[in-house]
């Protein structure tokens, strides 16, 4: 059953990822017009959509300043330990 | 208060000391009785607080059963996670796992019952040696290891604290009472003991043993050791140190720290074990803000992150168990073999990563608010960051590199791969459902929380917080997606703090193998070609001394007095009436002599 319904899914691929999208947008547009937001604790909040790039720029930084460090050296081979 | 009371901690001793005598067929109804017994038991002080088992030993009062809304919430989800875990690990047939494991548990519930440091210190030790056993158990040489560095940090950890225990003691004229401690004005005790306890809280710099040995446990054990150890250094935190600024940052700092070391990992449970970091975080922050909504929110992250860890940690180690594998560039696209595993470390994966109507929503968001409510704005936006990076790991990416990404798997992996036995399935499921439910019925877990009106007066299903919480969530994942070619695992390992020790125990036997073995031959060498000669020949000499000197005087005064003895021989034939005649003779000679004198 699980399967069928995540097949179900990934044969749509295309379709899928248009509906996400589209769910995304339509988030953004809620929050927009009808979220209240009188008890937002800074101004940048009361911004439309803040949220949402918020989340997306975390999560591009997140990626971006990880790797970096982990490039740095800290990364390295699986047998760095054995003798 | 009842006359009655009975520690959940002896219940659980007793079963483990037990266990391994049972008849084989007897084993699995007592593996389920005795941790339900003790969550029974723990039910059964609900609403009846109070201070139980006090004894004295030698000139202290000892408190064994301090019974009160913070130490219940923990003790409840701690009896209540043993429950699940045992089930979990059900087909283990080692009864001495179990054993290490109730005993590992015991050790928690000890202290989170006591009321003073020394049986805090008693159970907080017994939780190190129980724990080490669960790593040891998974019987690898890394493991070997991996378990006598977590002994022996864990061993440093409690050498602070009992060095802050002492100076404590000495400090307030034998105090031994376990509370808060005044952050205010702190003392050099105040920080060893904290330090004592943030090292077990894995805060960086004393973190490393977390990943490197839940890493390295057993399938079950792992399942214990991320519910346990943390948490009952949250609690202790938050008894002692609610309100100590300086936990912010480093709640702050763990946070981000555990997310970092997320992006890089290519094992799926070092991975959740860098989340442990990142979560435990958050109740740090929580315990350091201090306020009654934040250590509201370090109590209810507390509990919620038991059983979705939990619950992550029994996905993976089904993964584990299963496929003999866990690394994801050894794994990937497994939703055909094993679905029912995917859905549960999905729901245990939405949970952490706070989705509403999961239960790090009600719980994470309350630390958060807190740190709004009073202003600290750098802190309640940096936590919100390390929230999308919660999702970003815990909640896509082993979701997505175990059972979906590229087929990584070799025909064996993929062969064995399947969904995991009906025990281990049912631990996942009371998991899942409980996971649901605490976030979809709030009052169940904020009524049991230390200041229940608080509370009971925060709701986390406001408009403006879902619809904040699914703008980061749902454009955390469209990064992901955007981003998925950087993220592809790679086959290696980060180096963390352990390095030093790792490294530092290395240069300690290069220490004394190479300057310490060299100098201790160099002497034996010396000693070889220049001490013993001469020993030899002074040792020659006295030999000739004794010989004729020595000798010659012995030898001389014996042979002196046979001689003498030879000569007096003569005198004597052996007749009676000679020698009466020689007798008389001297005598008379010796009255002549008088005489004449």
């Amino acid at each position: 059953m699980i399967v069928r319904f995540i097949d179900f899914f990934r044969d749509r691929l295309g379709t899928t990822i248009r509906a996400c999208l589209a769910l995304l947008a339509l988030l953004v547009l809620w929050d927009a017009l009808f979220v209240s937001k009188e008890h937002a604790h800074t101004f940048m909040e009361r911004i439309p959509g803040f949220w949402a790039v918020f989340g997306f720029v975390a999560c591009v930084l997140i990626i971006v300043v990880s790797k970096w460090y982990g490039h740095l050296g800290i990364m390295t081979r699986e047998d760095y330990y054995d003798d | 208060m009842t006359d009655l009371w009975i520690h959940p901690s002896l219940i659980l001793l007793v079963g483990a000391v037990i266990l391994p005598m049972l008849p084989k067929a007897l084993r699995k109804p007592f593996l389920v009785a005795v941790p339900v017994l003790a969550f029974a038991d723990v039910l059964s002080m609900q609403g009846n607080f109070g201070v139980h088992g006090v004894t004295r030993f030698l000139d202290w009062t000892l408190t064994f059963g301090r019974v009160d809304a913070l130490s219940m919430v923990f003790a409840y989800i701690m009896t209540l996670m043993c429950v699940i875990g045992t089930i979990y690990g059900l087909h283990v047939e080692e009864p001495a796992q179990h054993s290490a494991a109730w005993t590992y548990v015991a050790g928690s519930l000890g202290v989170i019952f006591c009321g003073d440091y020394l049986v805090l210190f008693l159970f907080w030790e017994i939780m190190a040696f129980s724990s080490v056993f669960l790593v040891w158990f998974r019987g690898r040489k890394e493991s070997l290891a991996s378990g006598y560095r977590y002994l022996l940090v864990h061993t440093a950890g409690g050498l602070l604290l009992l060095a802050g225990l002492v100076l404590r003691y000495q400090a307030t004229g034998g105090d031994i009472s376990f509370g808060p401690i005044g952050v205010a004005s702190p003392q050099l005790y105040t920080w060893l003991i904290l330090a004592g306890f943030i090292l077990n809280a894995a805060v960086p710099p004393l973190h490393a043993w977390l990943p490197d040995a839940y890493g390295e446990a057993t399938v079950t054990g792992s399942v214990f050791m991320c519910a346990f150890t943390t948490k009952t250094a949250v609690y202790a935190l938050a008894r002692g140190f609610a309100g100590m600024e300086i936990l912010v940052p480093l709640g702050v700092c763990m946070a981000l720290y555990g997310v970092v070391y997320a992006v890089l990992e290519n094992d799926s449970r070092r991975l959740l074990a860098y989340h442990i970091i990142s979560q435990v975080g958050y109740m740090v922050a929580g315990v350091g803000i201090g306020t009654e909504l934040a250590i509201n929110g370090a109590c209810a992250h507390a509990f919620a992150h038991i059983l979705y860890k939990g619950l992550l940690f029994m996905g993976c180690g089904a993964v584990l168990h299963m496929t003999g594998k866990s690394k994801f560039t050894e794994l990937g696209g497994l939703y055909k073999r094993m679905p029912r595993t995917f859905v549960y470390t999905l729901i245990g994966g939405l949970s952490i990563s706070a989705f509403p109507l999961f239960s790090g929503f009600v719980s994470k968001a309350m630390i958060v608010a807190a740190g709004f409510e009073v202003h600290n704005y750098w802190a309640a936006f940096l936590l919100t960051l390390a929230s999308a990076g919660t999702f970003l790991h815990t909640g896509l990416k082993v979701p997505y590199f175990i059972w979906f990404g590229k087929n990584n798997c070799s025909e064996e992996t993929w062969k064995r791969a399947s969904d995991p036995p009906m025990n281990m399935q049912v631990g996942m499921i009371l998991a899942s459902i409980l996971c649901i439910f605490i976030g979809c019925y709030t009052p169940y877990l904020y009524k049991m929380l230390p200041f229940p009106q608080v509370a009971q007066a925060y709701e986390p299903y406001t408009a403006y917080h879902l619809s904040e919480t699914l703008q980061i969530l749902l454009f955390t994942a469209l990064g992901f997606f955007l981003l998925l070619k950087k993220l592809t695992p790679e086959p290696k390992i980060s180096l963390d703090l352990d390095w030093f020790y790792r490294m530092g125990g290395r240069a300690f036997y290069w220490f004394a193998r190479k300057p310490v073995q060299t100098a201790d031959d160099a002497v034996s060498e010396a000693w070889d070609r220049q001490g013993v000669v001469p020993l030899m020949k002074t040792a020659r000499y006295w030999s000739w001394f004794d010989w004729h000197a020595i000798d010659g005087v012995v030898d001389g005064i014996a042979r002196t007095v046979r001689e003498y003895g030879e000569a007096l021989r003569t005198f004597q034939s052996g007749r009676l009436q000679l020698n009466i005649i020689a007798m008389l003779a001297l005598v008379a000679l010796a009255l002549a002599l008088l005489a004449a004198a």
